[in-house]
């Protein structure tokens, strides 16, 4: 959305430090969330909007894009204002922050995708509270300069968006056979005679994928996957 | 929406964890034990209980459309719905930090008990969920609200508590190393919401 408020302050932190901008470094920082670190997986950050918006793929996808235009535009801001927030107050000031941005995200999600808008309903001011962005805005934006924060902001609303991706494809594939709302394995008609594709052969749709407790046990089907390829993520008691 | 009704589904059939996942964050950090996990557990009724209510108060008297019509004919159809967001997140960092100060001044043992956990509430997904809920739902008063908060706010505790009490067991298991702490975790959490699912129906 804003991409003139990004610009200018990478500019002027690139003239600061002479440091490539896609240094390994920099380039670690998007490249880790998405597995290594993963928001979901690894961290254990906003997992509540992750669960609940992923019975179908289109509003988990226009919840990815939501987190990661909050994020990116909350780091840079806060890292920008890192050395004027007060420590005492600064969870006062970093949650205003991301609640404007936050209502501008749901104005713009109103006026130009009302359907979806309606679909997320309160998850979408439940970025506000989404653990991501606290999370990351202590852990690195107060710490760092606006051009790293934005690239931890970009690799981590991936990481997050991915997993929300992924969950949502396969509940909304076993859960009622579509991707996107569009029938992906064949109509289901009334009968066996009606129906064209895999219904045609007997396939049912499981809808218990479509139900809330599915979502957890997806998620930590998918934290087993990943920590048996993984082995480093496993954690020690 | 009768009292009962209301109370006993914001507990059981709407639970905040079991079908909406909301606090999943703090849900899954603190229950490693029962103890700290009443804790939070507490602190969040608490908050839950002061905050449904006041946030009722702003949307109904200042934020819903033709709610500032009290002012006046002229103010009748301003409509600041748009702000609630920044209005309920303010309201919550602010409660809490008074109820944190209040409980220090006037009850010490029970700030030792909460003391850490209190900051960490305006943050928890579930208490602005409750506002956004509440707004959502349009209740009939500020009683019908309060009992709202409370009720959704005991729903989370005994969320929080039961998988705190699995876990201190779950321990002594032999899990598969993968599979470990946060993966099991969930896991149970699955299970335990397909057993909360059959409270899905009730009214009395």
């Amino acid at each position: 959305m804003s991409k003139k408020e990004k610009k200018s302050p990478i500019v002027l932190f690139v003239s600061e430090e002479k440091e490539p901008l896609f240094s390994k470094k920099n380039r670690q920082l998007i490249s880790d969330p998405l597995n290594d670190n993963n928001p979901i997986t690894v961290q254990v950050l906003g997992i509540c909007s992750a669960l609940a918006i992923t019975v179908q793929l289109k509003p988990a996808v226009v919840m990815s894009l939501a987190v990661l235009a909050v994020l990116a535009c909350s780091n840079v801001v806060v890292s920008l204002l890192r050395s004027m927030i007060p420590s005492r107050i600064r969870i006062i000031v970093q949650l205003v922050i991301v609640a404007s941005l936050v209502i501008l995200v749901d104005q713009v999600l109103k006026a130009f995708a009302y359907d979806v808008s309606k679909q997320l309903s309160v998850f979408v001011g439940l970025i506000i509270t989404n653990c991501i962005l606290m999370g990351r805005l202590e852990a690195f934006a107060l710490g760092n300069g606006p051009w790293k924060s934005f690239l931890d902001a970009i690799g981590n609303a991936a990481g997050y968006g991915l997993i929300l991706i992924v969950v949502a494809f396969f509940r909304e594939l076993f859960g009622s056979g579509k991707l996107f709302g569009i029938e992906v394995l064949g109509h289901k008609g009334v009968t066996m005679a009606e129906s064209t594709g895999l219904y045609a052969l007997g396939y049912e749709n499981n809808g218990f994928m479509l139900f809330p407790p599915m979502a957890l046990i997806t998620v930590g089907i998918f934290i087993w996957m990943q920590r048996s390829r993984n082995r480093k993520l496993i954690e020690k008691e | 929406m009768d009292y009962v009704n209301l109370f006993v589904r914001s507990i059981f059939i709407e639970n905040m964890i079991f079908a909406y996942f909301l606090g999943m964050c703090s849900y899954l950090a603190v229950s490693k034990t029962v103890k700290t996990a009443v804790g939070l557990g507490a602190a969040v009724i608490f908050v839950l209980a002061i905050t449904v209510p006041i946030n009722y108060l702003l949307d109904n008297y200042l934020l819903k459309p033709g709610a500032l019509s009290w002012m006046g004919e002229s103010y009748a159809n301003v409509d600041l719905s748009f702000l609630s967001y920044i209005m309920f997140i303010a309201v919550i960092a602010s409660m809490v930090q008074l109820v944190e100060m209040v409980v220090e001044k006037f009850a010490p043992a029970l700030y030792g008990a909460l003391g850490i956990f209190l900051p960490l509430i305006a943050v928890n997904c579930a208490i602005l969920g409750g506002s956004l809920f509440m707004q959502q739902k349009d209740f009939g008063g500020v009683g019908e609200s309060a009992i709202y908060g409370v009720g959704s706010g005991i729903g989370w505790f005994l969320a929080i508590l039961a998988i705190a009490a699995i876990r201190e067991k779950i321990t002594y298991s032999n899990v598969p190393a993968p599979l470990r702490g946060l993966g099991i975790t969930f896991i149970i959490t699955g299970l335990m919401a397909i057993g909360f699912m059959s409270f899905m129906g009730i009214s009395l």
